[in-house]
C-alpha cells in the first residue's frame, strides 16, 4: 500500500514580474517503509515538496494523500494533529527548542500527544541511547555539537514512531563522519521500525544511501530510480 | 492537543528568563504600578473614611429618627416621644452598638459681649460618649455629668467668638412649642475642640433633662441617633428601626441625611477603579511591547512547535501563560511593597500644612491610609484581567504564523 500519494502538485511563487515554479505538476507514490532521497540543485522544489507533504505549506493545485487521508483538504488544527501523530520532521538547522534539554526536546512531541510521564521518559531515554546520546540527556542545545543536535532532532522525529519522516537536508551542517553516523541511523530505523523516510539532499553521499532516488529540477520530477544500497 | 499546564509553565518560565534584563525591567514596572495603585488607593480611602467618620461624628450616628417634618423645620414643634418598648428592643439589640436620644434645637447663645446662633444639643452624656464623642476633646473643664447637669459645654472657637471663658455664664434662648421665648442661663463647665472648626463654633451641649424643662417638652426629644457596626451598610439598621416606629416618624440613614458625603463614597469607588485602569493602561504598553519582542524573537521556534503538531490555540495558551507568570510575579512584588510601605504609616501622616484645604472637604489634619482587602483584590483583578487581554495581541500574532514561513526566519 502507498503511504503517500501526490497527484499533479503545483505551487507557484510570484517574484516581481516572474513566476517561479516551486512544484510543476509533480506526481509520485511512496510505499510504506520506503527509503527515498529527493535530490536536485537549490530551487529545484525538494523542500517545497516536503513542506507540501508535511502540511506545512499550501498548494495551488493537486492532491496529497497520506494513508488515504487528503492532506490538502485539512484545516490548520487537523494538519497539526496529522503532523503530531503521523509525521516526523528533521530540519537542516536542527531546530531544537533552546530552553529545553535534549531529553525535554525529545519528550516534547509526546507531551503534546498526551503520553504518560513514565512512558515518555522511558521512550526518550531509549531513543537517545539508540542515537548515541546516552549521558547527554540534560544538556541544552547550546551545550551539544552540530552532529549531536541533529541526532536529538532525529530522536525527536522518530520517538513517537511516526509513519513518515521528512528530512530536509539533514546532513548539510554535518562533517562526513557525523553524516555517516546519521545515515546509518536512518537506515537502521527504516529497517527496524518500517518508518518511511523521505530525505531531501543534494549531497551525492546521502543519495547513495537511498533505495529510491528521485531527481528534481525546476519544480518537476526528472528522474525516479530504484537503487540497491541501504 | 495542548501541553499540560505544568509543562506550559516550565516552558514559559524558561522563555521569560531568556532575556532576563527585559523581564526584570518589566517586572519592576509592574511592581511599581501595582504599588502605586494600592498605595494611592489606601491614601484616598483613608481620606474619604476620615471624611465620613468626621461627618458622622458631627451628626452623629449611622441612622437617625426624627418626627416627619423635623428635617424641613428643625424646631421643637416637631419632636418625638421618648423611645417606647418596641423601639427600645431594637435599640438594645446586637445590631446597634450605641444610641442616644437628644433634644436638638436652634438657639441664640449670648455672653456679656457677643451672641451667636448655635445648635443646642440636650443630651445624655453617657449616650453621647458611647456614640463617639471623645472625652479627650474636652480641653478645659469637663463634659456633662448626666442628663440633669445644669452646665453647658461649648466649642473652643465659640468661646473665642463670645469672648467668654470657662466658669462664666451664658444665656441660651430658643422658642417653646407654644412659640414663646424659652431661655435659661448656663455656666460653662467645659470647652471642647473638634477637627472641624464649624463644629466648635456651631454646637453646644447641655443636659437633656434641663433642656427639656427649659423648652417645656416633658420627655419629648428631637432625634434619636443610632450607631451600627459598619457605616458602609446603614440601610439594614434603618430598616430594622423603621419596622417598629409609627408611620409619621422619619428614619434616615446617614447616606440620606448627608447625600454629599454619601456620594463621596460612591465617587471614590468609581475613582479607584478608573485610577487602577489608567495606571494599568500605561503599564500595558510595556507589557505588550515585552511580549511582542519575545514573540518576534521566537518566530522560528513558534514555527517549529507548529510543525511538530502544536495547534494555534496551544501557541496562544503558551504566550498567555508567559504573561500570566510575569503579571503574577509583578503583582506579588507590588502587593508586598505596598503593604510594607503602608504598615509604617498606620499611625497616620501629618498633613496639617494642608489642613485648611482638607477641612473644606471635611477631612482632618491627620491622614490614616486605609488598606481594604477589596481594593487589593480589585488591583490584582485589574492587573491579571487586563494583562491577559493585553497579552492576547502578541499571543494571537504568534498563533497566526504559518509554520513554513516562521521556520524560514532567522
Amino acid at each position: 500500500m502507498s503511504a503517500v500519494i501526490c497527484t499533479d502538485l503545483c505551487k507557484y511563487y510570484q517574484q516581481g514580474d516572474a513566476v517561479i515554479k516551486g512544484l510543476d505538476h509533480v506526481s509520485l507514490e511512496i510505499e510504506q517503509g520506503a527509503f527515498i532521497c529527493l535530490s536536485g540543485p537549490s530551487g529545484s522544489g525538494k523542500t517545497t515538496l516536503l513542506n507540501a507533504i508535511g502540511g506545512l505549506d499550501s498548494l495551488d493545485s493537486g492532491e496529497i494523500s497520506i494513508d488515504g487521508e487528503r492532506v490538502d483538504l485539512l484545516g490548520k488544527s487537523a494538519l497539526a494533529d496529522l503532523r503530531l501523530k503521523r509525521i516526523g520532521f528533521v530540519f537542516q538547522a536542527y531546530n531544537l527548542i533552546p530552553v529545553l534539554s535534549a531529553l525535554e526536546n525529545v519528550e516534547f512531541v509526546m507531551l503534546v500527544q498526551g503520553v504518560s510521564a513514565v512512558e515518555r521518559k522511558q521512550r526518550s531515554y531509549n531513543i537517545l541511547r539508540e542515537v548515541g546520546l546516552e549521558g547527554m540527556e540534560d544538556r541544552r542545545p547550546d551545550q551539544l555539537s552540530g552532529g549531536q543536535q541533529q541526532r536529538v532532532a532525529v530522536a525527536r522525529a522518530i520517538v513517537s514512531q511516526p509513519r513518515l519522516v521528512l528530512a530536509d537536508e539533514p546532513t548539510a551542517n554535518l562533517d562526513s563522519q557525523s553524516m555517516e553516523k546519521l545515515m546509518t541511523l536512518f537506515c537502521e530505523l527504516n529497517r527496524m521500525h518500517k518508518i518511511t523516510f523521505l530525505i531531501a539532499s543534494h549531497d551525492q553521499r546521502v543519495i547513495a544511501w537511498a533505495g529510491r532516488s528521485i531527481g528534481m529540477e525546476d519544480g518537476r520530477v526528472i528522474r525516479d530510480e530504484v537503487q540497491q544500497v541501504c | 492537543m495542548v501541553l499540560p499546564a505544568s509543562v506550559m509553565a516550565r516552558l514559559a518560565w524558561r522563555n521569560l528568563w531568556r532575556n532576563y534584563r527585559r523581564t526584570l525591567i518589566m517586572l519592576l514596572a509592574i511592581t511599581v504600578g501595582v504599588w502605586a495603585m494600592i498605595f494611592m488607593t489606601a491614601l484616598l480611602r483613608g481620606m474619604v473614611d476620615d471624611m465620613v467618620n468626621q461627618g458622622i461624628g458631627a451628626l452623629p450616628g449611622h441612622v437617625q429618627v426624627h418626627a416627619l417634618a423635623y428635617r424641613d423645620d428643625p424646631s421643637i414643634n416637631h419632636s418625638l416621644p421618648a423611645p417606647q418598648k418596641a423601639l427600645l428592643d431594637v435599640l438594645n439589640s446586637d445590631q446597634v452598638s450605641a444610641w442616644s436620644s437628644r433634644v436638638k434645637v436652634p438657639t441664640m447663645i449670648s455672653s456679656e459681649y457677643e451672641n451667636r446662633g448655635v445648635v443646642l444639643l440636650g443630651v445624655d452624656p453617657e449616650g453621647e460618649l458611647a456614640l463617639g464623642f471623645d472625652a479627650s476633646d474636652i480641653i478645659e473643664g469637663r463634659f456633662l455629668s448626666g442628663p440633669d447637669d445644669r452646665g453647658i459645654v461649648i466649642g473652643r472657637k465659640l468661646m473665642q467668638r463670645l469672648e467668654t471663658r470657662l466658669g462664666k455664664r451664658v444665656v441660651v434662648m430658643s422658642q417653646s412649642p407654644a412659640n414663646t421665648i424659652a431661655d435659661r442661663g448656663f455656666r460653662i463647665v467645659g470647652v471642647f475642640r473638634a477637627e472641624l472648626e464649624g463644629r466648635e463654633e456651631g454646637i453646644v451641649y447641655a443636659g437633656r433633662d434641663v433642656v427639656q424643662a427649659m423648652l417645656g417638652v416633658a420627655t419629648s426629644v428631637s432625634e434619636i441617633a443610632v450607631l451600627g457596626h459598619d457605616y458602609r451598610s446603614p440601610e439594614v439598621l434603618a430598616s430594622s428601626v423603621r419596622r417598629v416606629v409609627a408611620t409619621d416618624v422619619d428614619v434616615s440613614s446617614w447616606r440620606e441625611l448627608d447625600p454629599y458625603l454619601s456620594s463621596m463614597t460612591w465617587v471614590m469607588d468609581g475613582f479607584v477603579l478608573v485610577w487602577m485602569v489608567v495606571i494599568f493602561l500605561t503599564l500595558s504598553f510595556g507589557l505588550v511591547n515585552t511580549l511582542m519582542m519575545a514573540v518576534f524573537e521566537r518566530v522560528r521556534e513558534i514555527g517549529l512547535m507548529r510543525a511538530l503538531g502544536m495547534r494555534p490555540a496551544a501557541i496562544v495558551y503558551e504566550v498567555l501563560v508567559e504573561s500570566m507568570i510575569l503579571l503574577t510575579l509583578g503583582l506579588l512584588a507590588g502587593d508586598l511593597l505596598a503593604i510594607s510601605t503602608l504598615i509604617p504609616l498606620e499611625e497616620g501622616i501629618d498633613v496639617s500644612k494642608l489642613s485648611q484645604g482638607l477641612e473644606m472637604m471635611g477631612a482632618s489634619s491627620m491622614l490614616y491610609p486605609l488598606l481594604q482587602w477589596q481594593d487589593l483584590l480589585l488591583a490584582n483583578t485589574v492587573v491579571i484581567g487586563l494583562g491577559l487581554v493585553a497579552a492576547l495581541l502578541p499571543a494571537l500574532r504568534a498563533a497566526q504564523y504559518r509554520p513554513v514561513e516562521a521556520l524560514r526566519k532567522t
